[in-house]
């Protein structure tokens, strides 16, 4: 057997950051998503141009990137801002913070695309006869709309999710302890890197082909209602 | 926020992003062309060959980046059969233990682009040169390889863009491209926004001028499927 020289509960510990930072991106982003989508399909120009430059920035710019701007630049808005309030302590944001930040807008700028795909291939059809059923506004979208965008969405989402699960390695550069921060902690002290990175791969793989199994299952379940000839 | 930090700082961030088009270019050079055999392996009938580069591609396309980087720079340092070969003087250097992860890591996404194209080819057109008695290889040289080209372009793009981002890794293993270089002038002048969003705008440049150079080459290679321009004589 593999001797992880006892820092296997380590990397599990990590494993378990990983995961959580990954999940609350992921909530974050697909908020960010959805509002992206409806900002860029609405009508008012503004709303439009906002979600544009939003999503052009974050789509051009390296992930690591963001994630040191909102790590080390969020720090010194928010003491600037909090000073303007006549607040002067030091005000620090930990990193975790930072890389759901940094994370979940990464992901909400590419699912704005995927969202807004998915609500553009809804007929009109189905949004009329919505309207004549006398639904309102709330209710059609939640009844109607949402779960055929979820449903045109889940491939794309499921996708977005991999790349977000991969980068949330880049977080340990900040100093989160995730599985990528534990294996160079482990490697600092047992000088394996080969070991250690490896096994780190191996989780990395592991979370991976658990994502693609459980997106397979929601995309069936979400396309319950789509007969297939 | 204090500006004239980035214009004193500019030419040092300048010299980083000439670093970060070096690790991009080399990288997806090598990428392509190793990732053409990849994707032609990928393809093939016989499962036993099939299964190496579907492995292949797995393994860098489910594991970050960041992995893989260290798995090259670090890792092999850890034997010391590596350490006395003659590879090492080349795996000392970050900078090119950073082009073989990019180009690993590079190669396995395009393999994965390439295929798709590949079989995005009609099978009427695969039959017509079967029927017209072209040889396997001349129907690739001729055919396949030429529209497969013009398929993949949009995707291609893409993956040069994600590699633009992912060399940005690079500044993890003490390369000075345009982060690590950013990060080296914040740690001396303390101005993480300004230099930061500095290195954030060249970054949106040059995907820009990527974007633009693609829709050139793009409208060059897929020209038979624009609008047809025909001039009507004008009636006498």
């Amino acid at each position: 057997m593999i001797d992880l020289h006892g820092f296997g509960d380590q990397l599990l510990q990590g494993a378990i950051i990983t995961v959580e930072l990954a999940f609350a991106s992921l909530v974050v982003g697909l908020i960010l998503g959805l509002l992206g989508a409806s900002a860029k399909l609405s009508s008012i120009k503004v709303l439009q141009w906002i979600a544009n430059a939003y999503t052009t920035i974050i789509r051009g710019i390296p992930e690591l990137l963001t994630v040191l701007i909102i790590y080390f630049g969020a720090t010194s808005v928010l003491m600037s801002v909090a000073s303007l309030f006549g607040y002067d302590e030091y005000i620090e944001i930990g990193a975790f913070t930072a890389g759901v930040t940094a994370l979940g807008l990464t992901f909400g700028a590419y699912a704005t695309e995927v969202f807004r795909g998915a609500l553009q291939s809804i007929p009109k059809g189905q949004h009329e006869a919505a309207t004549a059923m006398g639904m309102g506004k709330v209710r059609k979208f939640y009844r109607i709309i949402l779960p055929q965008v979820w449903r045109m969405a889940l491939p794309g989402l499921g996708n977005l999710f991999l790349v977000l699960l991969k980068d949330t390695a880049l977080v340990s550069v900040v100093g989160l302890d995730d599985i990528m921060r534990k294996a160079n902690i482990a490697v600092s002290t047992t000088k394996e890197p080969f070991l250690f990175y490896s096994a780190a791969a191996c989780m990395y793989l592991i979370l991976t082909i658990v994502s693609m199994v459980a997106v397979h299952y929601m995309e069936q379940k979400a396309s319950r209602g789509i007969k297939r000839a | 926020m204090e500006f004239s930090v980035v214009i004193s700082y500019f030419p040092r961030l300048l010299d980083g992003a000439w670093v970060t088009f070096q690790l991009v270019l080399l990288s997806i050079v090598l990428g392509a062309i190793f990732a053409l055999p990849i994707a032609l392996a990928r393809i093939s009938s016989s499962p036993l060959v099939r299964v190496f580069p579907f492995l292949y591609i797995f393994f860098f396309r489910g594991t970050p980046l960041l992995v893989q980087i260290f798995l090259v720079y670090y890792g092999a340092s850890q034997f010391e059969v590596v350490k006395e070969s003659i590879f090492w003087p080349i795996l000392r250097e970050p900078f090119w233990c950073a082009i073989i992860a990019f180009t690993l890591n590079t190669s396995a996404y395009t393999a994965e682009i390439f295929r798709g194209a590949i079989q995005a080819i009609p099978v009427g057109e695969v039959e017509a040169c079967k029927v017209v008695g072209m040889t396997r290889v001349q129907m690739y040289r001729r055919i396949l390889l030429p529209r497969a080209f013009g398929i993949v372009l949009p995707a291609y793009g893409n993956e040069i863009i994600l590699m633009l981002k992912g060399s940005a890794l690079a500044s993890t293993i003490t390369l000075l491209d345009l982060t690590g270089m950013a990060r080296t002038i914040i740690a001396r002048t303390y101005t993480p926004i300004e230099i930061f969003l500095a290195a954030g705008v060249i970054y949106l440049v040059i995907s820009m001028v990527i974007i633009a150079i693609f829709k050139q080459v793009e409208k060059r290679q897929n020209r038979y499927l624009g609008p047809i321009n025909v001039k009507v004589p004008d009636k006498g």
